[in-house]
């Protein structure tokens, strides 16, 4: 962690009701998180979470119900939306129809009142950054998915913004374009040196793009960090299933302390990190990625059976039954090579990658 | 299934049937009857001469004096001149005041806009005449107005402020009856304004009146063109508003065609100023048309 981080954002305690009475739904339940100056920041969760929600929050299309956000240290929300120093993305671009690109682009400029060489000038200068300058005069709708996503975002890049806010910008496009534009995002983020707030339910786009993650569900922030934290050590049940492939398994807590042992349900005991304020007896979940469980021929009696076997390509995918308990295990497709459905084998669950985990 | 040309076209001619059918007898046969009874001599008993004669139009511009010389006669001018600048101002009033409403309606839950959409059809489910009654009882001598601005003392009981047979009073009969033509299209565009783009604005900087400037109004033009000439047409031939809160006093378009039907008996002369009411019509049409083709290629 570098020293001296400026707050961009700061959500405190942040509740937000639609409705009232019984129809009321809570979209967001005292969130509080801090989003640094210069970070490329996601909201993940799924369809429904509140991730849009805080994202507006954070523009100002919706009123607040409780608590406070600030934007490098200044209390934003009693601010309507177009004092408000971020802009926004939208996830089907909302560009206007009847002004062209270039109008498109210089539009919240102009709306500033600046002088009008500079609107000229900074609006070529952000469609040559996001390679639009050659469509200035077409409209929108003469434009592909994809460029009218660089307009968009040359468009609320323009008025260069304290925080950027992106919701879901690149959903409407298709998977190779996507991809593309991922890389272009994050290095449009880097030079501009903007906060960016990302809005995403695809955890292998906030994988990839982020410099950190807060995982929401529910309305609900389940867990904050880079993506590696998310991903290794996730907080609980929700963020370990929700980011990528988990096995959950029950176990039974032999031993506490740091060369534990805990005995799985699949009828394996592992030794494992328990923290001692668990007690011998007590019930665990462990977790562990399936591509961190190892693997080796059975030497006679083994407890686990191939059920299914998926081959990847550069990889192989195995699901498991051990103990009548299911397993999944993604392998080297080199290390799998002679296994095949209804073999028996051993697992193994390396000390280092299994780790108990919060329900 | 391929259908061929000839056979397509003589389905197309079956299909269009009903509508030739109707376009044929409400339509063009009146019209055809119009522009003959416009070019005939007149009978002063009623009805026409077969006979061509163009004294129809010429009688809108000419006049003949007393030695039979053909003498310029601006009185009709001025006619159609004093109509079209009240259909104008009839048709900025009702902008004036159905763009707001549209846009206040749009802008409501579901079932309040329901109501309120049916309520602004009310006025159309009596009839007009009896609908411009009801104003002379509010405009009059004595009417609502003046009683209650008596009651208050703004005025004294003996005094009148002379509201009836004023051209204040057709504006405001003609903007009564017309302004739901007004507000229906215009909320109709405004319920098809993407709620994205007001927040994509508003999220730019755009003040309220920016929003309403630089993204509303152009965005709904299409409305505002049509609830235009929805209201400016019939105003332009209206014949209720201008005799019975006008007192007839000035003549309008409407009246004087209506007038010379029923009234004066030269039926060319009465169909030749429709043909130029509606030339004028068909024009403003036409122009509407290109302004929305253009519109279209933006959308």
């Amino acid at each position: 962690m570098k020293l001296s981080k400026t707050n961009a954002i700061e959500v405190q305690n942040v509740t937000k009701i639609y409705g009232s009475g019984e129809n009321s739904v809570k979209a967001l339940d005292n969130a509080n998180l801090i989003i640094y100056d210069n970070e490329f920041f996601t909201l993940l969760g799924p369809s429904g979470c509140g991730k849009t929600t805080l994202l507006r929050l954070i523009a100002g299309f919706e009123d607040i119900t409780n608590g406070r956000i600030n934007l490098f240290n200044e209390e934003l929300i009693s601010l309507p939306p177009n004092k408000r120093p971020v802009n926004t993305v939208f996830q089907q671009y909302a560009l206007f129809p009847h002004l062209n690109v270039f109008e498109n682009v210089a539009f919240g400029l102009r709306r500033l009142d600046k002088d009008n060489d500079f609107v000229i000038k900074r609006s070529n200068e952000v469609l040559e950054l996001v390679q639009m300058q050659d469509y200035a005069l077409r409209r929108p709708n003469q434009l592909s998915g994809g460029q009218q996503q660089r307009i968009a975002l040359a468009r609320a890049l323009a008025p260069e913004p304290k925080v950027l806010l992106l919701d879901e910008p690149l959903s409407a496009l298709d998977l190779k374009l996507r991809q593309a534009m991922r890389v272009e995002l994050k290095t449009l983020q880097k030079e501009t040196g903007i906060t960016f707030v990302f809005v995403t339910h695809d955890q292998e786009e906030a994988l990839t793009m982020s410099d950190r993650i807060a995982v929401i569900n529910q309305g609900s922030i389940q867990q904050i960090g880079n993506p590696e934290e998310i991903y290794e050590k996730p907080s609980n049940q929700f963020v370990a299933n929700f980011i990528g492939e988990a096995n959950l398994i029950l176990g039974k807590c032999e031993k506490t302390g740091i060369n534990g042992i805990c005995k799985l349900q699949t009828g394996h005991k592992i030794s494992i990190n328990i923290p001692d304020k668990f007690n011998k007896g007590d019930n665990l979940t462990i977790f562990i990625r399936p591509e961190r469980i190892k693997i080796n021929k059975s030497k006679g009696s083994s407890l686990s059976q191939i059920q299914e076997f998926t081959y990847l390509g550069n990889a192989a995918h195995i699901e498991l039954l051990s103990n009548g308990v299911s397993v999944n295990a993604t392998l080297p497709i080199d290390k799998v090579k002679n296994f095949k459905k209804g073999d028996k084998i051993e697992i193994e669950f390396p000390k280092s990658f299994a780790q108990i985990i919060n329900t | 299934m391929n259908i061929q040309g000839e056979n397509k076209s003589r389905n197309n001619l079956i299909g269009l049937l009903p509508l030739w059918i109707v376009m044929g007898v409400f339509m063009i046969g009146p019209l055809i009857v119009m522009a003959f009874v416009s070019i005939m001599e007149s009978n002063s008993y009623g009805g026409i001469h077969l006979k061509f004669d163009l004294s129809g139009y010429r009688q809108i511009l000419f006049d003949t004096n007393l030695f039979d010389e053909m003498e310029f006669n601006p009185a009709y001018l001025i006619i159609i001149g004093r109509s079209f600048l009240l259909a104008v101002a009839a048709t900025i009033i009702s902008l004036i005041i159905g763009f707001p409403v549209a846009y206040y309606i749009s802008r409501q839950r579901d079932s309040v806009k329901n109501i309120l959409i049916f309520l602004v059809t009310i006025p159309f489910w009596t009839n007009l005449l009896i609908r411009t009654f009801a104003w002379i009882i509010i405009l009059g001598k004595d009417g609502v107005i003046e009683n209650s601005f008596g009651f208050i003392g703004i005025i004294d009981d003996d005094d009148s402020l002379n509201l009836m047979y004023t051209n204040t009073a057709i504006l405001i009969g003609l903007v009564y009856s017309y302004i739901p033509l007004m507000v229906l299209p215009i909320y109709s565009s405004m319920e098809k304004l993407d709620v994205r783009l007001i927040e994509a604005a508003s999220d730019l900087y755009s003040t309220r009146i920016n929003l309403i400037f630089k993204i509303i109004l152009p965005l709904t033009l299409p409305g505002i063109i049509g609830g235009s000439i929805l209201v400016f047409v019939p105003c332009l031939g209206a014949f209720i508003a201008p005799d019975l809160l006008g007192g007839g006093k000035k003549l309008l378009l409407g009246s004087l065609i209506q007038f010379q039907f029923a009234y004066a008996r030269n039926w060319p002369f009465g169909a030749a100023i429709a043909m130029v009411l509606l030339a004028l019509i068909v024009t403003i049409l036409y122009l509407n048309a290109r302004v929305n083709k253009r519109h279209e290629q933006n959308a």
